[in-house]
């Protein structure tokens, strides 16, 4: 944690008619945090978002920003944040560059031509800055969507699902230039994805929600890392595996077997023991594939979804 | 406030369909002032064929001012038709676009928000309105001149002094954009409700078409109810072609179709302040 909270949601819930999107949900984002904000979809994330955004109003629970309670305190809080929910729709019918000044003017600071040709510049789009929105493609208007999110120099920047529908290099950029943001500019991000690769790679702390409700939060690291690792060994002897495990005590940390490949719960650092003892007993180990709980727990929920 | 109001101004100018209502009353008004200039002097010997065999006609009856208020008659279904291409687009279009996201994520109110947009739709209603006087008034004049206004209403046949009518035409302009605002403001009502533009059109233009044949029919509780009904107000702009002009009676016309525009504000107003924004 690294500074103060930014983001303070406590006992959230949100109900369409019969349905609860969100359900007490609790989240803590500090200054600083690139928070990835992780579920499959449908989990809630993007109701969150809108909540987060008064775009919705909450059914029960509470939101601060900035220490401040949302609802009345919306205009200070929104001066300080900037977004994109879901996907960045823009006027087709204007330029780049006029959906950028007419966001500006309504942003709460004073935004000069210069600065909107910077921004138009830091997404790759300042060569394209006349060209009218309808023409642009969807990863470009993603761009647009982060420019208008960067525009008025927010202290916190709210990205829902930032990559989808981008092309691997564009999912690079995006990623590249939400680390600049934290790293250099020292913005706290809160990045919701569903996927976890993405979360791991920019985010410091995460939480993951599913069916509204939070399953799982915490330093990114810790959770990923966590001790007990579930690691495959395909090897090329399925008997005398069998007995030189039987022989000594992995054999206490083997779950499963299915003929060559030999499933263990291990921690991080007797992988490389046990490989040495497979080896060393004459057994030839072709694969280790070593799969963290929480990924296997994150597949698990996803799943169940689709 | 300015600069919102500013922004939605810009917005509905750079759109296309904002361009129909002009490029209709455009090319309409020419035409008939036109047709009227080749073949107007045998329609007004029809509409005043009843009164000839009393009076003896004189003087150039078939000027621009005779056209401008024939013209006008057609307020009542066809310019809100124009008008609702716009205003029924003004909430409605941000939500069928998603840009409602990025506009109400700025640190800027929904009042001001519906605020802005409503004035530029009333600011939008009154230079169509505008556009109407100057293609039928200054157009109609250079075409077909100028002369005594003759008009018949149920105080019989009056004959307007060239010198008289120019006022009576302004407060008539006047009149017509506060009853187009009426439809503008229903319009924008209905817009706050859906979220796409079609919706609020079919539903302005089949309100006031329901209330219109209503008006028409002549049974007595349905005449009952016609001073309940905002399209019975539409028209009072002839009241100011009256001698002596009523005005208690133009104001209690003005009053009710502004309380109409008021209400519908407020409406709006407060549907889209509860509104979850889902698009």
């Amino acid at each position: 944690m690294n500074g103060d909270k930014i983001i303070e949601i406590n006992s959230l819930t949100k109900d369409f008619k019969d349905l609860r999107a969100v359900n007490s949900l609790n989240l803590n984002v500090f200054e600083g945090d690139v928070f990835g904000f992780l579920g499959p979809n449908g989990a809630g994330k993007s109701t969150t978002i809108r909540m987060l955004l008064s775009l919705i109003k909450p059914t029960e629970g509470s939101i601060k920003l900035f220490g401040k309670t949302l609802q009345k305190n919306r205009i200070d809080i929104l001066k300080r944040i900037g977004a994109i929910v879901e996907k960045p729709d823009f006027y087709g019918y204007l330029s780049a560059y006029k959906n950028l000044e007419i966001l500006g003017k309504i942003s709460g600071k004073e935004i000069s031509r210069k600065r909107i040709m910077e921004v138009l510049e830091l997404v790759g789009l300042s060569k394209r800055y006349k060209s009218k929105v309808k023409t642009f493609s969807h990863g470009m208007k993603q761009r647009l969507g982060l420019g208008q999110a960067l525009l008025h120099n927010p202290d916190l920047i709210i990205l829902d699902e930032p990559t989808t529908g981008l092309d691997p290099q564009g999912m690079k950029e995006i990623r590249d230039l939400i680390l600049h943001l934290s790293k250099v500019e020292k913005k706290t991000i809160f990045l919701s994805s569903h996927i976890l690769y993405e979360v791991e790679l920019v985010a410091n702390r995460m939480t993951i929600i599913n069916k509204g409700t939070t399953k799982v939060e915490g330093y990114v690291q810790d959770l990923l890392n966590a001790k007990k690792l579930k690691v495959s060994f395909e090897v090329n002897d399925e008997d005398r595996t069998n007995n030189l495990l039987a022989q000594s005590d992995w054999i206490n940390k083997l779950e499963s077997q299915a003929k060559t490949i030999f499933m263990f719960s291990l921690e991080n650092d007797e992988i490389a023991y046990l490989n040495k003892y497979l080896v060393e007993n004459g057994i030839a180990v072709s694969a280790v594939v070593p799969t963290r709980s929480l990924e296997d727990y994150f597949l698990k929920i996803t799943d169940e979804v689709a | 406030m300015l600069t919102l109001v500013q922004i939605e101004l810009y917005k509905i100018f750079k759109k296309w369909r904002t361009y129909i209502g002009f490029i209709a009353i455009g090319t309409l008004v020419p035409i008939i002032h036109v047709a009227m200039y080749f073949s107007g002097s045998h329609s007004l010997n029809r509409m005043t064929e009843d009164i000839q065999s009393s009076f003896f006609l004189v003087g150039n009856l078939l000027n621009g001012f005779f056209v401008s208020y024939f013209i006008m008659m057609s307020l009542v279904v066809h310019i809100p038709f124009l008008i609702t291409l716009v205003a029924g687009d003004l909430l409605a279009g941000e939500a069928s676009a998603g840009t409602y996201r990025m506009l109400i994520t700025r640190p800027i109110s929904r009042t001001q928000i519906v605020s802005s947009k409503f004035l530029a739709g009333i600011i939008y209603t009154s230079l169509l309105i505008i556009w109407l006087a100057f293609t039928s008034l200054v157009l109609g004049t250079i075409i077909l001149g100028t002369g005594e206004l003759l008009v018949t209403n149920n105080q019989g046949i009056i004959v307007f002094a060239k010198d008289d009518i120019l006022w009576r035409f302004l407060c008539a302009y006047l009149y017509a954009a506060l009853a187009m605002s009426v439809v503008a403001s229903l319009a924008f009502l209905f817009s706050a409700l859906v979220e796409n533009a079609i919706g609020p059109i079919i539903s302005t233009m089949a309100v006031i078409i329901v209330f219109l044949i209503l008006s028409a029919i002549p049974v007595e509780f349905i005449q009952s109810i016609k001073p309940f009904l905002f399209t019975s107000y539409l028209l009072d702009w002839m009241l100011m072609f009256k001698d002596p002009i009523d005005y208690m009676e133009i104001l209690t016309s003005v009053s009710i179709l502004l309380t109409h525009v008021i209400v519908f504000y407020f409406l709006a107003l407060f549907i889209f302040k509860r509104k979850d924004i889902l698009t």
